[in-house]
């Protein structure tokens, strides 16, 4: 498992799909890498070891977008953000069950599992979304 | 006195930007090249241009990747060497950048550089889809960001920091709408006002229709050749005086600010080092406006002013023709258009014009120093361009 070529983004989402947010943490330099790669961009390791990073964070900032992709046309209008888990690290995600109104920059949010379903042949990922806490 | 000429430019060309229906890339960058060619009736093209690079973003856009030996093919420039840059809608100022790294290393003593791009034959949603190609796929595409999407979180994020406004980002499509009114081959001809921007239809909030640069069909290019060589074919040459690119990561959301472009500011640092100005010097400047926020965080990138105070610029008018520092005197991406690999010589083309006395209704007076800010994604690719005239 801890093998350099399992530290990909294949594997992140593999994770996800079990409702898992993990990490990827330089053996050599402490670095923790979300989403992980396979070669530590601080010290160039390619040791690793996963670690279960936090689901709950802020929101950094955000946009409803209106004009959508064709395949995110039906959701629209929808909110993405980018938001900075606990440990530090930042992704960015749609936002479920929340309206403009409501959303501003510092709310708390996790992550969420399940919300979104997946309809691509490629790639054969799942998605994860950060809802209110 | 400042930095000493790197590279010279001889000649400039640039199609008429717009929606060109029935023309290809490379009939747009024949277009562009003839151009160049007659501003310099001292050129043989078969003789002297050793090299090309094109700057050119997509293939899917006409099915058509391997843009440098087409351009080249069609540019009459056959069997030189001619490769194309790709970094986004930073592929041309990359085209220029690697035809500085060309002639400074002797390898070719005159290069054409250039970019082209031919986008409106697409629809809004195949476009949306290509252009956001150069985001990054499995955490922003992915998840439904669109390349407005991307510019909106920095608008967000630049607005709650520092209290910048929709109202001032509207400024800067009015701007720019004027100075494109002004400029015969921009693909917008229309002024407009603060209300017309600020009700227009929201694409990805808070940007609006009038916050977004254009989908546009274009080409240009630039001749540039040794310092010591540029006489022979001119009497009015430009000298570039600094050049700085720089990187910076594919996604948004692992970049430290979320309100300033750290490959923009790097790329910064290192041109005006090179030619050993500061941003007071500068007399005329097109920046990135891909969309208005990107303007407003450009000002401040390249320290026309404070971090926080780009807002404030725009709104002040203190960036319009006939202030203190006219930027995207052309139109920029908003009016004039973006065809995406087309707009870092575009933007060299326009301050070429300026620095030599030829940008007609839209010329600043007194112009001896120019800048250029061509950007890839959201921040992920950045190049800066210094520019004097000859007679300073």
């Amino acid at each position: 498992m801890n093998t350099p070529e399992t530290f990909t983004i294949e594997q992140f989402y593999k994770f996800i799909a079990q409702g898992k947010l993990m990490a990827g943490k330089c053996q050599k330099c402490g670095k923790t890498h979300l989403p992980p790669r396979p070669l530590c961009d601080n010290c160039f390791s390619q040791q690793f070891t996963w670690v279960e990073a936090s689901t709950k964070g802020k929101l950094l900032t955000y946009t409803v977008i209106h004009i959508a992709p064709e395949q995110f046309q039906h959701m629209a209008p929808y909110v993405v953000g980018i938001v900075q888990l606990e440990n530090g690290a930042k992704l960015p995600g749609i936002i479920t069950n929340a309206t403009q109104e409501k959303i501003q920059i510092g709310m708390n949010l996790t992550v969420d599992f399940t919300a979104c379903d997946n309809t691509q042949t490629w790639p054969q990922w799942p998605r994860y979304c950060f809802k209110p806490a | 006195m400042n930095g000493k000429p790197l590279v010279s430019i001889v000649s400039a060309g640039l199609s008429k930007f717009g929606k060109n229906d029935g023309l290809y890339g490379r009939e747009l960058f024949a277009e562009a090249v003839k151009e160049a060619f007659d501003r310099c009736p001292k050129l043989e093209p078969k003789r002297d241009v050793k090299a090309m690079f094109v700057g050119h973003m997509g293939e899917a856009y006409e099915h058509q990747g391997h843009m440098g030996a087409t351009t080249a093919d069609w540019a009459g420039l056959l069997n030189i060497p001619a490769t194309r840059t790709e970094a986004a809608c930073a592929s041309s100022g990359a085209a220029l950048r690697s035809g500085v790294y060309a002639v400074l290393s002797g390898l070719a003593d005159v290069v054409l550089v250039g970019g082209v791009e031919k986008m409106t034959h697409r629809s809004t949603a195949e476009v949306t889809e290509y252009l956001a190609m150069a985001s990054d796929y499995p955490f922003e595409q992915w998840h439904g960001i669109t390349f407005p999407g991307l510019y909106a979180l920095m608008a967000t994020a630049h607005m709650h920091k520092y209290g910048t406004t929709e109202r001032q980002l509207a400024q800067v499509a009015v701007k720019n709408h004027h100075h494109g009114t002004l400029n015969p081959k921009a693909h917008m001809q229309k002024e407009i006002t603060v209300e017309t921007a600020l009700n227009s239809r929201v694409v990805a909030s808070p940007l609006k229709l009038y916050d977004c640069s254009l989908i546009t069909d274009g080409a240009s290019c630039a001749i540039i050749t040794k310092p010591e060589l540029a006489t022979r074919f001119t009497d009015q040459p430009v000298h570039i005086i600094g050049t700085g690119q720089a990187s910076d990561t594919i996604g948004l959301y692992e970049r430290q600010s979320l309100t300033s472009l750290q490959a923009a500011k790097l790329a910064a640092k290192t041109a005006y080092n090179m030619a050993q100005i500061t941003p007071e010097n500068v007399n005329v400047a097109e920046v990135h406006d891909c969309f208005t926020i990107a303007e407003i965080i450009a000002y401040e990138d390249l320290g026309f002013c404070k971090p926080g105070e780009g807002g404030k610029l725009a709104e002040n008018s203190e960036t319009s023709l006939g202030a203190r520092l006219p930027v995207n005197t052309s139109g920029g991406l908003k009016a004039k258009g973006h065809p995406v690999g087309a707009t870092g010589t575009a933007q060299a083309y326009e301050i070429y014009l300026q620095l030599t006395g030829q940008a007609e209704q839209r010329q600043v007076k007194n112009a001896h120093i120019g800048l250029t800010h061509n950007v890839g994604g959201s921040g992920s690719t950045a190049t800066v361009h210094i520019y004097r005239s000859e007679t300073q």
